[in-house]
């Protein structure tokens, strides 16, 4: 166990934003679901009693009859942000009198900085080209983010957990963002700043980042896995393109797992949509072009984790590969 | 006051003799003294004891219009009637004020903007985006500077805190279902302040002209290299004739390498262009909170029995929120 390097890392100034994160994400994902619990316990009681649900204030929040509904900004929403523009302000000045911006030596492209990281925010797209080449971690999959997330109004068309915090009625939209934000995102981070280290290599905490290390990971692409050798497919080629056969082959055979992928992919996402009642319900209301793109982005975000098994596991590269592309 | 003392001079007694005249004319002067020092003093103490309610002043009265008292009236106004808190309806939801609903995420990330861009302001003074000034600015400020080394760390740490902070409004407003109708748009706007925050950020970590910047950036463009079509290593990117000296990274960085062209567009991204467009996203933002019905709650329950079919769009009813109880 080496402490000093894990002292090394968590102390890294630029690192204590993650290690706020790491307190931080847990709090209010806790915080939330307080709230949500306490909300769906109020609507079993509301649910089962109609005579309750005309009667009753439907909030968890204190009430009384007598209170108006809406009270006056100033001054009862506008201290609250004054005091949080304080609070806020005296955090950052702690904090900037006893951690200092980090400042290395000044840039020299001829002194590769080992491990090269990105800012922290981006180490999960970094930590991304692991499992991806360059084009997908660092192009389309922040495209697919940025237009997934803005497509979620779009899509989400259960009208129930509006303006206020529930589980219940919405199990599986939260589930999928949990999923995204911390799961994909959040801990890929995390993985990004304490694991990875010179030659973004795998270091648990506590293991001594060892740049001389050497990684004997032999990773192998799916067709060879296989044995694609494309020996059948020259017999059929004219005499010409006979010496590529093998590319061919490989570009063929590399069409199946993606499509067996996209199919149970698919099926399995259509399997979780339906485990509920209400959600067949919800699924009925869709309109096929809802449906067709809830499917393919959610489709597109379990090929990463699918992509992290292959290759931690498996020790897989490309599941197909192109003279243009591999995937 | 100046009429009295002219009245006093003009009846002075003309003429007489010249010993007794000029000793007259003395006691007109004492006179004159004496009344002018009774006059001043009364005026003064008036008009101190007037100061003592600073809210009558004319200055006061032209700065601001509206009392400042416990008057439902006056609260409402010296929201609607202030150009910084007119952003606010006079009136909100009595559990929206509450700190658990909105977590005050959103508030807390304009307010690190704020910061930001204040702190950045200071920064710009000291800083010459070219490579031979940038690392040696950063080296003069935080050694010469007075408050120098504060200044910095505090924009380093105030932008990390802006993301998390986006982040985590991020996280509760879909908690929340507020993205649900009718501020699907609006969720948009965000999603897209979110990316300008992280850029604000990327676009900052250059600017030191240290290693962890240059290599941070070098990372990150190279990405852009792979872009499928317009980068020279991207997918189908050499069949569209794309080189290292023409591809998208290319138009990042001003040339092919991160070098002084590189520095002075992240400086310009960062200062000025960036945050411009933050800017406007920004007013639409909190533009579309108010029109789209102030913040989504804390809502009441709906249960799964009370769903309607909907058709269409729903109608957005503009009411100005609070001032309904004085208009006719």
């Amino acid at each position: 166990m080496d402490w000093r390097q894990i002292w090394e890392v968590v102390s890294t100034p630029d690192n204590v934003p993650i290690v706020a994160l790491l307190f931080l994400v847990p709090f209010y994902t806790w915080y939330a679901f307080r709230q949500a619990i306490a909300n769906d316990q109020l609507i079993a009681i509301i649910g089962s009693d109609p005579g309750y649900a005309k009667s009753k204030y439907r909030k968890t929040q204190p009430w009384d009859p007598k209170w108006e509904r809406e009270v006056h900004t100033w001054p009862y929403l506008m201290r609250m942000e004054f005091l949080v523009a304080i609070i806020i302000t005296i955090i950052l000045m702690v904090w900037s009198l006893t951690l200092n911006a980090p400042l290395e030596e000044p840039s020299n492209p001829n002194v590769t900085m080992n491990p090269a990281k990105a800012p922290w925010y981006f180490l999960g797209l970094q930590e991304m080209l692991v499992y991806f080449d360059p084009w997908i971690a660092g192009v389309i999959m922040p495209t697919l983010i940025i237009v997934g997330l803005m497509a979620v109004p779009y899509i989400d068309n259960n009208p129930l957990g509006n303006g206020y915090y529930t589980y219940r009625q919405r199990r599986f939209a939260i589930w999928t963002f949990l999923v995204g934000f911390i799961g994909l995102w959040v801990v890929m981070i995390v993985i990004g700043t304490f694991i990875r280290g010179p030659g973004w290599m795998w270091f648990w905490p506590g293991q001594t980042w060892d740049a001389e290390r050497v990684d004997y990971a032999v990773n192998r692409n799916l067709d060879e896995v296989f044995g694609i050798n494309g020996h059948w497919l020259a017999h059929l080629l004219p005499a010409s393109s006979a010496p590529n056969a093998a590319i061919w082959a490989r570009v063929i055979f590399g069409i199946f797992p993606l499509a067996i992928f996209f199919v149970l992919a698919g099926l399995l996402i259509h399997k979780i949509c339906m485990m509920s009642e209400f959600s067949q319900k919800l699924y009925k209301r869709m309109s096929i072009l809802q449906l067709v793109t809830m499917y393919t982005f959610l489709i597109l975000m379990i090929s990463l984790p699918v992509k992290i098994l292959l290759r931690l596991v498996f020790t897989i590269k490309y599941i197909w590969v192109t003279p243009w592309f591999s995937i | 006051m100046a009429e009295e003392n002219g009245g006093n001079g003009s009846s002075a007694p003309p003429g007489g003799a010249g010993g007794n005249g000029s000793s007259g004319r003395k006691t007109g002067v004492r006179e004159q003294v004496t009344v002018l020092k009774e006059t001043v003093q009364a005026k003064t103490k008036e008009q101190l004891e007037e100061l003592k309610q600073p809210e009558k002043t004319q200055l006061y009265r032209s700065i601001f219009r509206v009392k400042h008292d416990a008057e439902p009236r006056n609260r409402a106004l010296s929201v609607l009637s202030n150009v910084f808190f007119h952003l606010h309806p006079a009136k909100v939801n009595r559990d929206a004020v509450r700190y658990n609903f909105t977590w005050g995420m959103g508030g807390i990330t304009f307010y690190l903007f704020i910061v930001l861009t204040f702190t950045g302001v200071l920064l710009m003074f000291y800083y010459h985006p070219s490579k031979v000034q940038a690392f040696r600015d950063i080296l003069y400020l935080e050694n010469d500077v007075p408050f120098g080394k504060l200044l910095r760390n505090m924009h380093r740490w105030a932008a990390h805190l802006m993301i998390i902070a986006v982040w985590l409004h991020m996280f509760r407003v879909f908690l929340t279902g507020s993205y649900k109708r009718p501020r699907e748009f609006n969720w948009c706007v965000g999603v897209l302040l979110m990316v300008l925050t992280l850029l604000l950020s990327f676009t900052g970590y250059l600017l030191p002209d240290d290693q962890l910047g240059f290599w941070a950036v070098t990372v990150g463009t190279n990405m852009a290299r792979a872009t499928p079509l317009l980068g020279n290593e991207g997918p189908f990117g050499s069949l569209l004739g794309m080189t290292p000296y023409n591809d998208v990274r290319f138009a990042l960085l001003g040339g092919s390498i991160v070098d002084a062209n590189a520095l002075l567009r992240a400086y310009i991204w960062h200062c000025i262009a960036i945050p411009l467009i933050a800017g406007i996203f920004m007013g639409v933002h909190f533009w579309r909170v108010r029109k789209d019905g102030g913040i989504s709650g804390p809502a009441p329950i709906m249960l799964e029995s009370e769903i309607k079919e909907e058709k269409g769009p729903r109608p957005v009813i503009l009411k100005p929120s609070g001032m309904d109880q004085f208009q006719k």
